[in-house]
């Protein structure tokens, strides 16, 4: 299949089209150049859809959002590599909405492949249905794509442009291309004559880019080290800009309150005490909702709290008991989808012990540190959008609908994402700041959701249970046949961005559980999808933040059954599988000093997922303090097969496990009356500096695949929480979170 | 009823119902938008500022009820002036999504100067208040302790 990958790989290779005053490089797929979104000004050339090079130096329009897993700063050192320009010199923002910023990895990610054993043929065809990110305008930060998406792109957007401003110089000097360099910034004469890029960008728009290749990693001046990060100045001073610190001119402030029973109707409202208000300015009835616009923000919320609104009924089950009922009825359905059938799981091994057990887990919010918001100007013809997301370009969509104007009279201006984790790809926020500005044109308007209105109308991860059965023999597994029953996410996310009922096997319900890198011979994985309307939607490490924990807590009970060490038990099945899952489990147990033994008062667990292309395994050490366990220490061991940042490796392994960890203890979202019952941070909390373990993290890059680093350090650490603690107490943990059973240093 | 507030150094008259948290003042009024909202009921300390040198929760501080001279992120340090414990913050890489920094680094300047050389324990006591949900506790640590040594040098 060379020829075809080679064949695939050119076709997203920079090309060039002509746009005002000069030249873009973009990335072709399909068969027509998207249109250049930079807009150019008078004596600046767009050298492609990423770099603009002017006399204040190179600017890089970062199409996927910081939201602190580092990404605008990889991907300038991706440029600034290829293009010989220092970290430093790099200006980096947020691009605007643009086709030509489409997410061509997260598509490949939906292949029904394990992931791990994807040959080079799937691998090819995974990136000829990356294409299918641009029809839909797919312009997404998730999925821990970004730097599969960006690795070649946009080193081969540095190079393109760094060979094209040598060429312009080779042209001036009359010499060959090939006897000039580049240098911080310039292109460098035989003659040791400096001639700065900003001299030769506008020429540059003028001429056919040349063919290149690029650089050989072991050449990497910035590409796996650790760069200072672009926003870290910024984040250190309170300069840097978020969506609730956007002030156009003018700005009033709004907040909203919408349906607690979620998705319900309103019948009606009362504000005549809201109008008379200190500082209220004007009552907007949004159909399914009201908000305020104030002079300030918390006078919107004060006078928004005392609307008296009368609220139609939930279209669900109300309570939370009931609800996972439902999810549990799901069962009895005839599977969404089979995605794992090795072997033959109807037929138990002669001499095999069988095992089985059910889990369950709650639905969680995401509780982004910034509660939802976003700004919005809007003149009749024109509206300007100010917030963080995830989705540009499919806000763009909903907010031009809703406004009823053309895409092309909508500008997103993405800021600082105050915590993403999934809830900013979502459009309401910005839905609802559109219909606020609507009814105060000409007038930029902020909408913030007060803590308690974000904590309650998020779109959950939904609660799950999983029905595992195995078997045992000889120190090892012989079988899992494991079923996962919840609401899937998948298809409800399609129906809300696309309007179109979503359908299909749903891989993310059974990720990281159907794809998990042991060798077991007999291995059936089905999904079964509740249908519930609860909104339901993406929370970091998505399926596998459900799967994990079921699949990591019964190999640890299989391990128990069989008598085996968990570690070695894990390690074993793993060697025969996947080689880089087996690394990371033995490099745990190295950093651990991991013997199988603890001293009293002291649990060990471990647990490894394969998610997002990246094998992560943790071992975590709680401690027995006077009847009160503490999370004392825990190791992580990872394989990004490339490590870009190691640095920003390590504090997205880290962070991730500490999402994970938070939600393992304590995070679960109820529903009474068909209201989430959790309001604010006293009811959904996370762990905090007292609590949160001493960790190790080590990074290693024998994977033969670029990995993800935001989602994959979240998976494991539920489960090897609970393993720990079934170490220390003899107690298995089959439900989350730990804190109902386990008393747990909170 | 006009308000008289010193922030930062700088005198503001302010004129606002006296119920309305110091928070929103400078945030929305007075347009210091480094002190963030959070959660709004002392939950999460991102809107932590110093009243006197204290670090307080400006969102449970009336604007009635300020006694005493403001300091916010701002007038902590600036980009190209920045105070130590901000070079620390940068030093370390501490940052993720940054959302909750301002109220960390107000928090930890407090701790210091009261403290000048924190134990781990004195860390966890001062720092616990203050939510990161991006987990960048580690780094937070390291960057007071960093602090500490490059204050106690000066």
């Amino acid at each position: 299949m060379a020829s075809v990958g080679k064949i695939l790989r050119r076709t997203f290779l920079i090309g060039s089209a002509a746009v005002v005053g000069g030249v873009a490089f973009g990335a072709y797929y399909v068969t027509r150049p998207a249109a250049n979104p930079l807009r150019p000004g008078k004596g600046e050339t767009a050298l492609s859809p990423f770099v603009l090079i002017d006399q204040q130096g190179v600017t890089l329009f970062a199409p996927r959002a910081e939201m602190g897993q580092g990404v605008m700063t990889t991907w300038a050192a991706l440029i600034a590599e290829e293009l010989d320009v220092e970290i430093d010199d790099i200006r980096v923002l947020h691009g605007p909405a643009a086709a030509a910023y489409y997410n061509s990895a997260l598509m490949a990610e939906g292949l029904p492949n394990k992931g791990y054993d994807a040959s080079e043929f799937q691998h090819n065809l995974g990136e000829a249905l990356g294409v299918l990110g641009k029809p839909l305008s797919l312009q997404v930060t998730g999925g821990s794509t970004s730097m599969k998406d960006g690795f070649e792109r946009m080193r081969e957007a540095g190079a393109t442009a760094r060979e094209t401003l040598k060429q312009v110089a080779a042209d001036r000097l009359g010499v060959d291309r090939a006897q000039l360099k580049t240098e911080r910034g310039a292109v460098i004469a035989p003659d040791g004559t400096r001639i700065s890029y900003h001299e030769l960008a506008e020429a540059a728009g003028q001429i056919e880019p040349p063919n290149v290749a690029l650089r050989d990693p072991s050449t990497w001046r910035l590409l796996g080290q650790n760069l200072p990060r672009v926003d870290v100045v910024g984040k250190s001073t309170g300069t840097a800009e978020f969506g609730i610190d956007v002030r156009p001119e003018g700005l009033k402030f709004a907040s909203v309150r919408m349906n607690p029973r979620l998705g319900g109707t309103m019948k009606g409202y009362d504000s005549s005490s809201a109008e008379s208000m200190p500082g209220v300015e004007k009552i907007v009835n949004l159909g399914n909702g009201v908000a305020v616009v104030a002079s300030n923000t918390w006078l919107a919320i004060q006078a928004v709290e005392a609307i008296d609104i009368d609220w139609g009924d939930a279209h669900y089950p109300p309570e939370t008991d009931s609800l996972f009922a439902k999810i549990a009825e799901a069962f009895d359905d005839a599977p969404n989808s089979t995605m794992r059938d090795d072997g033959d799981v109807d037929v138990m091994p002669d001499g095999a012990t069988e095992i089985s057990a059910e889990y369950k887990v709650p639905y969680l919010a995401h509780a982004t540190m910034e509660p939802m918001n976003a700004t919005a100007l809007f003149t009749g013809t024109k509206l300007d959008l100010w917030c963080g997301n995830q989705a540009p370009t499919l806000i763009q969509i909903r907010a031009a609908n809703t406004a009823n104007l053309d895409t092309e009279a909508v500008d997103i201006h993405t800021t600082y994402l105050g915590g993403g984790f999934g809830r900013r790809g979502e459009l309401d926020f910005a839905e609802i700041a559109t219909k606020v500005a609507m009814a105060v044109p000409n007038v930029p308007v902020q909408t913030t959701w007060s803590r308690e209105e974000d904590m309650r109308h998020d779109y959950y991860r939904p609660g799950a249970i999983a029905r595992m059965r195995g078997a045992v023999k000889d120190g090892t597994a012989v079988l899992i046949d494991g079923k996962v029953a919840s609401q899937s996410s998948t298809q409800q996310a399609v129906e809300r961005y696309t309007g179109l009922p979503g359908g299909g096997p749903d891989k993310v319900l059974v990720e990281g559980l159907f794809n998990q890198p042991y060798a077991v011979p007999n291995y059936r994985i089905s999904g079964h999808i509740a249908d519930l309307a609860v909104p339901v939607g993406f929370w970091r490490s998505v399926g596998n933040s459900h799967n994990g924990f079921f699949h990591e807590t019964f190999m640890d009970e299989m391990a128990h059954a069989a008598g085996r060490d968990p570690l070695e038990f894990r390690l074993e099945l793993a060697k025969a599988e996947f080689a880089p899952a087996a690394g990371v489990l033995q490099a745990v147990k190295e950093m651990s000093g991991w013997t199988g033994e603890t001293p009293d008062g002291v649990g060990r667990g471990v647990a490894m997922t394969y998610s997002f292309g990246t094998p992560v395994a943790q071992v975590i050490e709680v401690v027995d303090e006077d009847g009160t366990i503490r999370i004392a220490k825990a190791w992580i061991a990872c394989d990004v097969g490339i490590a870009l940042d190691p640095g920003t490796v390590e504090a997205q392994m880290f962070g991730g496990m500490m999402y994970g960890l938070s939600a393992a203890v304590m995070g679960e979202i109820t529903f009474a009356d068909g209201e989430v019952e959790q309001f604010n941070f006293p009811d959904y909390d996370a762990l905090r500096m007292h609590n949160a373990p001493v960790t190790e993290v080590r990074i290693l890059e024998t994977n033969p695949r670029l990995g993800g680093v935001g989602e994959p350090g979240t998976p494991p650490s539920m489960p090897a929480l609970g393993n720990a603690l079934f170490d220390l107490t003899g107690e298995r943990a089959r439900t989350l979170p730990l804190i109902n059973q386990f008393d747990l240093l909170v | 009823m006009a308000t008289n507030l010193k922030i930062n150094g700088t005198s503001h008259q302010v004129d606002l119902p006296e119920d309305v948290p110091l928070l929103w003042v400078l945030r929305d009024e007075l347009g210091l938008t480094g002190t963030k909202f959070g959660c709004g009921v002392a939950a999460c300390g991102a809107c932590t500022v110093h009243i006197d040198g204290e670090a307080v929760r400006s969102c449970q501080v009336a604007l009635s009820d300020v006694w005493g001279d403001i300091t916010t992120i701002e007038g902590l340090g600036t980009p190209t002036a920045m105070a130590k414990i901000q070079q620390a913050w940068v030093d370390h890489q501490v940052a993720q999504c940054g959302y909750c920094q301002s109220g960390q680094i107000m928090q930890a300047a407090a701790l210091l100067a009261e403290n000048p050389t924190p134990t781990d324990a004195d860390i966890d006591d001062a720092m616990q208040g203050n939510l990161c949900r991006c987990g960048t506790y580690p780094r937070i640590r390291a960057a007071i302790h960093d602090a500490a040594s490059k204050l106690k040098e000066a």
